[in-house]
């Protein structure tokens, strides 16, 4: 195959989750009251940065073939965390939001160990994990409440030169940190095999642990930056359940939507990410065309099913139906 | 494989220790753990009285924890569970507001919506091989709008009718609560299904390998397919009968339920990988759960430190028995 032809099949569910958002997107300003302005744009941006991040954050984990159940709580907990420790003097803020990273940090690196050091299984061991993390969020805000450095905030939530939404650089400083260096190291191309096909990359000593290892630690990262994110649109910390659930919900939807493949060792964080934006946007046509917001969960969910449903055409091109059962 | 054959106990006892399965023998061990501390924090803790009130409030999660090992034991998961429980609840309780036929047909109503839910969780994951994670994620954020647009954000009115609440919380036999006695009666169809007859067996084999179990004559997606829906069902039912057991149904009442239940059934020895495990294992696990939450609320452990104990005690738990074997 040629080159291009190669880059092009690679990325293809990358590309189709940038077209899905443009589509989106352009339905969605062409029909927004204010039409496409600099404000609409930020804050959709905005809203569509959090759930970037926990997507970008579930996607680490997808591609090792686990997953992370535990990211919405994570989001939570670092959240309610920056609503203590993210306020005061430059100093001050700048050693909370390395506390908050390092939370983070420990989150993640506490799932990875039990995940692979201590064998269980993603699913149970990151909803249990969940709850630890959900239970340390409530110690720190029983009720919703804090604060957090306004500057900071406003710098990061606003707007550079007046155009460009600064959250939207963020979330391009973190890719450009966090993703670009992960995914072209050997311990990223190892938690790629490892998702491929874990023996295999067992047997061609590929160092499959250390490299899941490092993709659950730095999915708990970019879930607490997610959190922080959150704190500074929000200016508070909330030790919320059902907000938790939601985002590790659409975390998995925009990771699906994004064309990373659930069985592992297939798709990128970029595709996850416009996959996230996508979600959002689809999520708030409801609102530009004046529905009633009660219906936003369940228009919500039907997008979720149809998108998940959309891989079963797969099926129609299985010509041995014992291939149906991997 | 692992069968614990109550059958054994007939035979000399280090027979019987020889074939029980260790996970389910762990198990009972930290139930009579839990026990022994509880009774140590308070006198009433071995009380009749009291353990049957832990038997009365385990049999909803037991209810609901026997759909989910049916998933689990194929290999599967269902996460559809928390609306599932409050979606059987609610249109129960709807039901029960459309007259005398309404009452008399609200428990097979809320059934058959878990069911359906189950239904839509089968075909996806058996016919259009939709991984089951994703799919019960998508039928349960489906199944809350639908139950957030049918009562308009807020929790509904409707209360349960006679039936359920006698189901929950009434006695036929004096001294047994009835939930306890729907619970027992389940979980012998259960075994019966599992050991008995060949649905139980493909259940088995499907969890092993469904490929192999396909190949040797198994319509393994129809199996798959039943299991979801039965699931689905069960859920739908714990969720009328903690609706009977509060009068009412509300919001959030099945959250409680998801992790819960798949800790059950996985205490109790069951393979998340499907394929191994006997239901005299769930039971325990069920009762453990149950002990176990009960022991942090006499203590008047605040809701943050239950979920942290909580978590904490499940991960180390399954490290202890539930550990998935080394790569080579």
């Amino acid at each position: 195959m040629k080159d291009w032809r190669y880059w092009l099949a690679e990325q293809r569910g990358t590309l189709l989750a940038f077209g899905i958002f443009i589509v989106m997107f352009a339905i969605y300003s062409a029909n927004h009251p204010a039409g496409f302005t600099a404000n609409v744009v930020q804050t959709a941006a905005n809203k569509g940065v959090l759930l970037a991040f926990v997507a970008m954050a579930q996607t680490l984990v997808v591609i090792t073939a686990g997953i992370d159940l535990s990211v919405g709580m994570i989001f939570t907990l670092t959240n309610c965390m920056a609503s203590w420790l993210v306020i005061g003097t430059g100093l001050e803020t700048a050693f909370g939001v390395l506390a908050v990273l390092g939370t983070g940090l420990l989150c993640g690196a506490v799932n990875g160990a039990i995940v692979i050091y201590g064998r269980l299984q993603p699913i149970v061991a990151t909803i249990a994990t969940g709850a630890v993390f959900f239970g340390l969020a409530l110690l720190l805000r029983p009720v919703p409440g804090g604060s957090v450095n306004e500057d900071l905030a406003d710098f990061l939530t606003g707007r550079f030169f007046g155009v460009v939404p600064a959250s939207l650089v963020a979330l391009l400083v973190i890719v450009l940190v966090v993703w670009v260096p992960f995914s072209r190291s050997e311990l990223g191309r190892a938690a790629y095999a490892a998702g491929s096909s874990e023996t295999a990359a067992y047997m061609s000593g590929v160092p499959i642990r250390r490299g899941k290892f490092l993709a659950y630690t730095l999915a708990g990262l970019l879930a607490a930056i997610g959190g922080l994110f959150l704190t500074f649109f929000t200016y508070t910390g909330e030790a919320a359940y059902a907000s938790g659930n939601a985002y590790t919900l659409f975390s998995i939807a925009a990771v699906v939507l994004g064309g990373v493949s659930l069985f592992g060792g297939k798709g990128s964080a970029i595709g996850a990410i416009f996959g996230a934006l996508a979600f959002r946007t689809i999520g708030d046509l409801l609102f530009v065309f004046d529905f009633d917001p009660l219906w936003q969960p369940l228009f919500q969910g039907v997008i979720l099913l149809i998108a998940v449903s959309l891989g079963a055409f797969a099926l129609f091109r299985v010509r041995n139906r014992l291939e149906w059962f991997l | 494989m692992s069968e614990t054959t109550l059958g054994g106990i007939a035979g000399r006892m280090p027979k019987f220790l020889r074939r029980a399965d260790p996970a389910v023998v762990t198990a009972f061990a930290c139930i009579v753990v839990l026990l022994l501390l509880g009774s140590l924090y308070s006198r009433s803790f071995l009380s009749p009285e009291y353990l049957l009130q832990q038997l009365k409030v385990a049999s909803f999660l037991g209810v609901i924890a026997t759909g989910m090992m049916l998933v689990i034991l194929l290999g599967q998961i269902d996460l559809s569970v928390p609306w599932s429980v409050a979606t059987g609840a609610m249109m129960a309780c709807a039901a029960a507001a459309y007259g005398s036929v309404g009452v008399a047909l609200a428990i097979p109503f809320g059934v058959l919506c878990g069911v359906a839910i189950g239904l839509v969780n089968g075909i996806g994951v058996a016919y259009l091989r939709i991984p089951s994670m994703i799919i019960t994620l998508a039928t349960n954020a489906v199944a809350q709008g639908l139950m957030v647009v049918y009562t308009g954000g807020f929790s509904p009115q409707d209360s349960a009718t006679a039936a359920m609440r006698y189901l929950a919380t009434g006695f036929t036999i004096p001294g047994v609560p009835n939930a306890v006695i729907i619970w027992a009666l389940i979980g012998a169809a259960m075994v019966f299904v599992l050991t008995r007859t060949s649905f139980g067996r493909a259940v088995y084999g499907i969890g092993n390998r469904e490929r192999a179990a396909y190949l040797s004559g198994i319509d393994t997606r129809r199996i798959v397919l039943i299991a979801f829906a039965v699931s689905g069902g069960l859920s739908a039912f714990g969720g009328v009968l903690l609706a009977g057991y509060a009068s009412k149904a509300a919001q959030s009442m099945g959250d409680a339920y998801l992790l819960p239940s798949i800790a059950a059934v996985v205490l109790g020895g069951t393979s998340i990988l499907g394929g191994r495990g006997s239901y005299l294992g769930t039971v325990a696990g069920v009762i453990l759960i149950t002990l176990l939450q009960s022991i942090l609320s006499v203590m008047q452990m605040p809701e943050a430190g239950r979920q942290i104990i909580y978590g904490a005690v499940i991960v180390s738990m399954l490290l202890l028995y539930g550990r998935a074997p080394a790569s080579r």
